[in-house]
């Protein structure tokens, strides 16, 4: 198949504009005709679900959550982009599209990106409308501040809780369809498969968690809102339940999955405490804000540390290192995340951490408060305070705070055009889930961006295009594929229950975690790629012959619900490695170590790599066909990224 | 590995934790032992051990509701000692740790206990019932586009903020598990201050409360009487204030309703 990204043709800020004139429209008295799967409903499916009521369609939407609001969006904290240009700081359309662009060094769309630019100041009115509690000036007006190297002040937040702020409006926006019939609600149902028909996506399989019934929904098109698939890591800041089974069903459908090995790791974490650890737990890096990164000047210093002989405040201001502002004088502590992190990590390497493990470096607010006062320091981080002293016993206004860089975000995905339908007809993704914006690094506070530009204002008029096409005749699950799929499911359950070995579901999933965090984690390499894809392969084998569960289907079965989706990390873990051996250069996130400048900074090649990397399933245990959508830049320049 | 505090000591515990196989079935309380818990470890990664033990030894795990991990999904509900959440003030279930409990404690653990949020399996529990009270009215009736500027509509910060303070409702119905009647006033009078407060939910405004307490009533929580136990056990501090501020938003509401039919 011929990877085509369906990009309207014409100026780039002509370019949506254009295209949504150009879609065909579905007829408004045929709309309530159309069906369409929603499944997960965090930022990016319940602001599709609701907009696509609003509409007219009959929406059914899925979450494997007792509640539509509990989906993860709901931790972000920092905030949302969005180029409204209102501290008259010189931000624009433009702006917003060119820092995303290089933020995510220049491995992502333009296209996609300028759209999601555009779209960002109708969020914020959408969101103010629904009761979004945004922050606000004295004058009454929107508040805003700078956030994660961006270099104007462009970000809405809701203190240190936008996410769960604009989750809740589009919760209620969905609530509101609900009420009207024009959603149906399946909620602790979990999407097993999809179910192709004629090579479209016709529905889905879902198993009921309550009472283990597996079910069969059809419609004319299905959206994965699913979001992202970091805890392959096992260790991340998602939630636990995240997970990869909706779209890596969907890829061995047909749907190509984009970029895997593109993850971002988050420089602003509580570091790992003990083997027990069942999350890590991010903070906003609003924190890098006010809060200056150090470790001890020398290796010696930072043991003497660790072993309790000197304590923090013995450590004269001559012999701290404030890393980043050292190397990074114009950008300082807010150089984009990937930079922060790896810097953390070369600083522990060299022996120079600090905390018991010695894996952590301070964020220190010291001056903050010294310059601002204590009233003011929390203002600004008196729920990230309490958070961390929370978790770690130590309060951050006396003791600076301790941080690791954790696995955070997932900027790979399936792949889809721009309509944000994947390489099956049909089937659409949006948000996390999908590859589209963010290229190999997002830049923060553009998540909640991506989730709601594509659920409110992208999809409403993309999948009207696709409907328009067929006739507004009923679909059923009468079909053979459902019977397949559904049995596919039931097989494929019996066959985790049947084999009654010793190991859990989470030692199968720590191990994948520990080989995915050292050799594709923070920085890679080919060697230990190559050992990596060997140990997951064996791991693999061991899961399918030494998996112990207990219990049955037809219950609330936890474990059971955890070793399906530990089985889709174990196939994705290896493609994210193949993907990572396949991309020869470093680029945002993806670091080989191979190809670094001599000052230790990612090294792309634009000549060989300035492409998508889209892999097709081809079967159990064989290697994935690699598609390329190579990118063309025609509206920015390639430069190599500089922070200093 | 010691993690923060290299002189915390592990510690062995009780637990007295209600097992209940479905919605139908008749429960009770199993103890069990754990042993080696670390005090830096939260109580959800304690409830993490004893299942990986549970497993190993083929018995059922214990069922609970969680997910973030970060005290802001609500999913996490657990009934400790007594208290909605456990003895931390302030906190939800997956934010306490272990260093709040001494080594021999005996712990018992329940799930919400409610007749509007019946008991799934073990630990877990439907609160449905929160998502069809919000479902009656708990939101702004606008469809996506055709607002206006997000700036056209000034707030005064002091009521964005009382607001915002109300908004911080997780739902994870501790105030209705504290509260001896069950009632879900707390929950319920959150959203509604919410809306209240603000210029864009005034048009609703009178619809709203009067909808969103009868779905309230129909559900079967209880009536409130004022003991405040809802707020003292909120793990985000929400307000007693909310209850009065909708107990006047519902007389003022019936007295001038705008339910013309």
């Amino acid at each position: 198949m011929n990877l085509d990204s369906k990009i309207p043709e014409g100026p780039l800020a002509e370019k949506w504009e254009k295209h949504k004139f150009n879609v065909k429209l579905v007829n408004p008295a045929n709309k309530r005709k159309y069906d369409v799967i929603i499944v997960g409903t965090g930022l990016a499916g319940a602001s599709a679900a609701a907009s696509l009521a609003e509409l007219g369609y009959n929406v059914k939407a899925f979450t494997y959550h007792d509640s539509p609001r509990r989906a993860h969006s709901i931790a972000a904290q920092g905030g949302i982009n969005a180029a409204k240009n209102y501290q008259n700081d010189g931000d624009s359309v433009f702006r917003l599209f060119y820092d995303t662009i290089k933020g995510g060094d220049y491995r992502s769309r333009e296209a996609n990106v300028y759209r999601l630019a555009q779209v960002s100041v109708n969020i914020i009115d959408q969101c103010v409308a629904q009761g979004v509690p945004f922050a606000r000036e004295y004058g009454g007006l929107l508040a805003n501040r700078s956030f994660g190297g961006a270099q104007v002040s462009r970000t809405f937040y809701a203190r240190g809780q936008t996410g769960q702020q604009l989750l809740l409006g589009a919760y209620s926006a969905l609530s509101r369809q609900i009420a009207y019939g024009k959603v149906k609600m399946y909620t602790r149902s979990e999407m097993l498969e999809l179910v192709v028909v004629d090579g479209k996506a016709r529905g889905i399989v879902t198993r009921n968690l309550i009472t283990g019934e597996i079910e069969t929904h059809a419609a004319h098109a299905v959206v994965l809102a699913t979001g992202g698939y970091g805890n392959v890591f096992y260790l991340s800041t998602n939630a636990k339940y995240c997970n990869v089974t909706a779209p890596w069903r969907a890829h061995k459908k047909g749907a190509y999955f984009a970029n895997p090995c593109f993850t971002q790791i988050h420089p602003t974490c509580i570091p790992v405490s003990g083997d027990y650890q069942s999350k890590l737990t991010l903070m906003s890096e609003s924190l890098r804000n006010d809060g200056r990164v150090w470790v001890p000047k020398t290796k010696e210093m930072a043991e003497r540390l660790r072993g309790g002989q000197i304590r923090v405040a013995d450590i004269p201001e001559e012999e701290r290192d404030y890393f980043l502002e050292r190397k990074y004088p114009s950008f300082g502590n807010l150089v984009p995340r990937d930079v922060a992190s790896r810097n953390a990590k070369q600083a522990c390497d060299e022996g120079r951490g600090v905390g018991s493990t010695g894996l952590a470096v301070y964020l220190d607010f010291a001056d903050a408060i010294k310059r601002e006062g204590v009233d003011k320091v929390s203002q600004k981080y008196g729920n990230l305070f309490a958070m961390y002293e929370k978790i770690t016993a130590e309060n951050p206004y006396e003791l600076p705070m301790r941080i690791y860089p954790a696995v955070h975000y997932t900027m790979g995905g399936l792949w889809v055009d721009y309509n944000l339908m994947t390489s099956i007809p049909g089937l659409y993704a949006t948000g996390e889930c999908n590859f589209s914006d963010h290229g190999a690094n997002r830049l923060g506070a553009s998540a909640l961006m991506q989730g709601l530009a594509d659920g409110y204002f992208v999809i409403p008029y993309t999948i009207g295009d696709y409907l328009a096409q067929m006739p507004p005749t009923p679909v059923t699950t009468q079909h053979a594929a459902f019977k397949e799929a559904e049995e596919a499911v039931h097989a494929r359950t019996q066959k985790l229950l049947s084999i009654k070995g010793t190991r859990t579901p989470n030692e199968f999933h720590k191990a994948l975690g520990h080989i995915m965090w050292d050799h594709c984690g923070m920085s890679r390499n080919a060697e230990g790629l190559q050992f990596a894809k060997q140990e997951i392969q064996k791991l693999r084998r061991e899961f399918w012959s030494d998996l112990k569960l207990t219990g049955t289907n037809e219950e609330l079965n936890q474990m059971l619900e955890i070793a399906g989706r530990v089985a889709d990390f174990l196939e994705l873990g290896e493609l994210m490695v193949d993907d990572a051996l396949n991309r020869e250069e470093s680029c945002g996130g993806h670091f080989r170590e191979e190809y670094q400048t001599p000052e230790n900074e990612a090294l792309r090649d634009d000549e060989n790599f300035a492409y998508v990397a889209a892999w097709e399933w081809t079967g159990d245990n064989q290697p994935e066909t690699l598609h390329k959508e190579e990118l063309q830049f025609e509206n920015v320049k390639l430069t190599q990224r500089s922070y200093k | 590995m010691a993690g923060n505090n290299p002189n915390a000591k592990p510690m062995n515990l009780t637990l007295k934790v209600w097992r209940q196989r479905n919605r139908n079935s008749e429960g009770k309380i199993v103890e069990y032992q754990v042993k080696d818990i670390s005090p830096e470890m939260s109580f959800l990664e304690m409830l993490d051990v004893l299942n990986e033990d549970l497993l190993l030894k083929g018995d059922e795990p214990v069922a609970f509701d969680h997910d973030c991990r970060e005290g802001i999904c609500g999913s996490c509900d657990l009934f400790i000692n007594g208290r909605a959440h456990g003895p931390e003030k302030g906190t939800t279930t997956c934010q306490l740790h272990m260093r709040k409990f001494s080594d021999g404690d005996t712990i018992t653990i329940e799930p919400w206990r409610a007749n509007a949020f019946p008991v799934n399996r073990d630990l877990s529990v439907d609160r449905s019932a929160f998502d069809r009270i919000i479902q009656a009215g708990g939101y702004i009736s606008v469809n996506t586009g055709g607002v206006p500027d997000g700036n056209e509509i000034p707030i005064p910060k002091n009521i964005a903020d009382k607001a915002f303070e109300a908004a911080t409702c997780i739902s994870c119905g501790a105030c209705v598990a504290a509260c001896k009647n069950a009632s879900a006033m707390l929950f319920v009078s959150a959203k509604i201050s919410q809306l209240a407060l603000l210029p864009q939910g005034q048009v609703e405004r009178k619809t709203r409360v009067e909808n969103m307490v009868a779905q309230m009533d129909k559900e079967g929580f209880g009536a409130c009487t004022n003991i405040g136990q809802c707020a003292a056990e909120c793990p985000v501090g929400i307000s007693l204030e909310n209850i009065a501020l909708m107990n006047r938003e519902f007389i003022s509401a019936k007295a001038t309703s705008d339910n013309l039919a």
